[in-house]
């Protein structure tokens, strides 16, 4: 087989893997390699589904003894099949490296013959990078469940981020889907990484050093709508993996019927990107605005809101903990309110020094006042102009993006949405929107 | 605050050009409606004085701004000065004007529109630098590996460091089309040439394969079903495709399938006049 066709298959069975950052580690060219990695990152390119191309993302091999019903890798699947040896994966690696196509790379493999011969044969590829080729970049490795803690060890020496792909939000539907793993062979390693990146650091304070173990941390990935877990349990999962694991990210997969099987949703269903959408909002105001997961979903809140995204929801829903005055309000506050994000935070607690804002400063700023001026002061003044009216507000809070999405996914909801522009909207969607207060 | 007389300055384009500006300004107590760099038969509705480029005049400004200001002050004007903003001579000259006013408090002053709009240079010019470093595709030709660029700032500067610090090892030629400047590096030593023009050399069989490579995985990654063309320029803009491998077409260049084998020397660069400036 030769080295195109090759590729082809096995980037085309690792797609399906969302991780492809490069971020978290800083490290330079001693001058007698080649590489670098930056801690910010760097995407090379941005593939037709809008997903950041950072790293060459490939499987050793789609070979696999396990049959997982949401995978299409699974042993029952028939596809062509194929393998690296370690030799050809880190030439390649090289030369596209050279050429400025990539950061590194992200290797992740099926199970061919067992867990141990798997993740022998990607240490012996990741070996040939870094001692042969010197190679300074990014590395991504899979850790494979089932194999042995020694291996795993040496694997997290030689790379920059370990994952654990904890696939299914809940036991049951791991179980129910993939019958080979269990919640313990996931959590297993990935409790292992953790004790070894924790073991390392102090190591490191003692012996300077000391050989890094994956310096930019570990992340994993689960799938949405396979199954029928709720937003609210895969947002605790979510804060109890950043919190218990250490993760550095946690990745949704919005699931892409690919296969058919009763136990799955059926193949021309469309895969739930707003779900996913609102998953992201929801994890990014868990790692950087400060937010528990239990101020974003309750027990009797289960899922998002599918029009507002959830900082929105959550200040709609504490109103009376609004406008807030941004000449005075705390960083943290300022992180709450709609249409401030970390940037235009910061500009303003940096610009405030220098003097009073108005809401021309704030639109300066990058500060969307579409959004924020509900929510916000200026020297004691609400926005000239402004009107608070329940579809007026509905209007400005609901973001394009997300409006677009819903139009895709929920195609009977059109009409309603298209009231929009007549300035009607039904009295269902205002009570899912807005509390009773205004 | 000085008036601002109906006069527009000339200058050479040069740093010490524009700091000799900032001179004259103070000198003359005035500030001048427009500065604009040396270019052909500038139309213009008021007259024009040209600025000589005075070196001494120059590091006088230079030196008050870390003192005065601040050294990132400094910084700021310098990279400012690098973008390709069309009014910024006139701009720094206001952020100036208000720096010695404010101290080193003015690049706070964020919310005022000149010291806004220097900000947003100065961030424009970083943010293209991090856009070239990641969508700048080099092709190897005998070893020398080649690359055109079209930014719209100066990013040379800027991504010098990078790539002298990433491949340490390799010989490289990155040529600025839109400023006519080219970083030549050969193993530890790196320098900026005058480049009029210069045009890619015929693809060898290697680079060609890796291409085909390169562009089929870049086919083959994307996942269908969630075909996004908008999310794709939101991150990538349409003005850097033409010079990426994965969007240039390259007409039919297969390689025979043992080509490592056969593959000696590809073509030296050629087609290239190098200059010294």
């Amino acid at each position: 087989m030769d080295m195109l066709e090759k590729l082809k298959i096995l980037s085309d069975s690792a797609k399906y893997d969302v991780a492809c950052t490069s971020s978290g580690v800083d490290r330079g060219n001693p001058g007698d390699g080649i590489g670098s990695a930056v801690s910010c990152g760097i995407c090379h390119s941005f593939a037709a589904d809008g997903r950041c191309i950072s790293l060459l993302k490939v499987l050793m091999t789609n070979y696999c003894v396990y049959d997982c019903q949401y995978c299409v890798n699974r042993r029952t699947n028939d596809v062509p099949r194929a393998a690296f040896t370690p030799r050809e994966l880190a030439d390649l690696t090289i030369s596209f490296y050279r050429r400025n196509y990539i950061e590194g790379l992200f290797i992740s493999s099926g199970v061919i013959r067992n867990p141990d011969y798997t993740c022998e044969q990607m240490i012996a590829a990741v070996k040939i990078l870094r001692e042969e080729y010197r190679f300074y970049g990014y590395i991504h490795a899979k850790a494979i469940p089932g194999a042995d803690e020694a291996l795993i060890t040496r694997l997290g020496m030689l790379v920059d981020r370990m994952s654990v792909n904890i696939e299914m939000p809940s036991q049951q539907s791991l179980r129910l889907l993939a019958p080979d793993k269990s919640k313990e062979s996931i959590l297993k390693p990935m409790g292992l990484i953790k004790n070894r990146i924790q073991e390392n650091s102090t190591d490191l304070v003692r012996y300077r050093h000391t050989p890094k173990f994956a310096p930019a941390g570990q992340s994993t990935q689960m799938i949405i709508g396979a199954t029928p877990d709720s937003d609210y349990q895969i947002l605790n999962l979510t804060e109890g993996l950043y919190q218990k694991y250490r993760l550095k990210r946690v990745f949704f997969s919005a699931y892409m019927p690919v296969v058919q099987n009763p136990l799955l949703p059926s193949p021309d269903s469309k895969p739930p990107l707003l779900r996913e959408h609102r998953l992201y909002q929801a994890d990014w105001l868990l790692r950087f605005y400060g937010f528990k997961a239990a101020e974003l979903l309750d027990e009797s809140h289960q899922s998002f809101n599918p029009l507002v995204d959830p900082k929105c929801n959550w200040a709609l829903n504490h109103l009376e903990q609004f406008p807030v005055e941004v000449n005075r309000c705390s960083y943290s506050m300022l992180l709450r309110v709609p249409g401030i994000g970390v940037n235009s935070a910061k500009r303003i607690v940096t610009a405030r020094k220098a003097g009073a804002l108005d809401f021309s400063g704030l639109k300066r700023l990058g500060v969307v006042l579409k959004r924020a001026q509900y929510f916000i002061t200026c020297k004691g003044k609400l926005a000239d102009g402004l009107k608070i009216t329940q579809d007026g507000m509905l209007r400005n809070l609901i973001s394009q993006q997300g409006l677009s999405l819903v139009r895709q996914e929920l195609p009977q909801t059109y009409e309603q949405l298209s009231l929009f522009s007549s300035g009607k909207i039904t009295a269902e969607e205002v009570r899912q929107c807005l509390p009773a207060s205004i | 605050m000085p008036a601002r007389v109906n006069l527009a300055y000339q200058y050479d384009g040069s740093f010490e050009g524009f700091l000799s500006c900032v001179f004259e300004s103070f000198e003359k107590q005035e500030i001048p409606s427009a500065i604009f760099a040396e270019e052909p038969e500038q139309l213009s509705l008021c007259p024009v004085r040209f600025i000589e480029t005075d070196q001494s005049r120059a590091l006088r400004v230079l030196a008050s701004i870390p003192k005065k200001i601040s050294p990132h002050a400094q910084e700021t004007v310098q990279v400012c000065f690098l973008s390709n903003h069309p009014q910024k001579e006139l701009l720094l000259l206001g952020f100036l004007r208000q720096g010695y006013r404010f101290g080193a408090a003015v690049e706070n002053r964020l919310a005022d529109p000149t010291v806004n709009a220097v900000m947003k240079a100065v961030k424009f010019v970083y943010n293209e630098s991090h856009l070239i470093k990641e969508f700048l595709r080099f092709s190897d030709f005998g070893g020398v590996l080649v690359s055109i660029i079209h930014p719209k700032n100066f990013v040379l500067p800027f991504i010098q460091p990078h790539f002298c610090g990433r491949y340490p090892n390799e010989s490289f030629f990155i040529y600025d089309a839109t400023h006519k400047t080219a970083l030549a590096y050969r193993p530890h030593e790196w320098k900026y040439l005058a480049v009029d023009s210069f045009t890619m050399p015929e693809k060898g069989e290697e680079e060609a394969f890796y291409r085909r490579l390169w562009k089929q995985y870049y086919d083959t990654i994307a996942v269908e079903g969630r075909y996004n063309p908008r999310c794709r320029m939101g991150h990538m803009p349409k003005r850097y495709w033409a010079d990426m491998t994965e969007f240039q077409d390259d007409g039919e260049l297969a390689p025979s399938p043992d080509f490592l084998k056969t593959v000696s020397a590809a073509p030296k660069i050629e087609g290239s006049t190098v200059k010294q400036p």
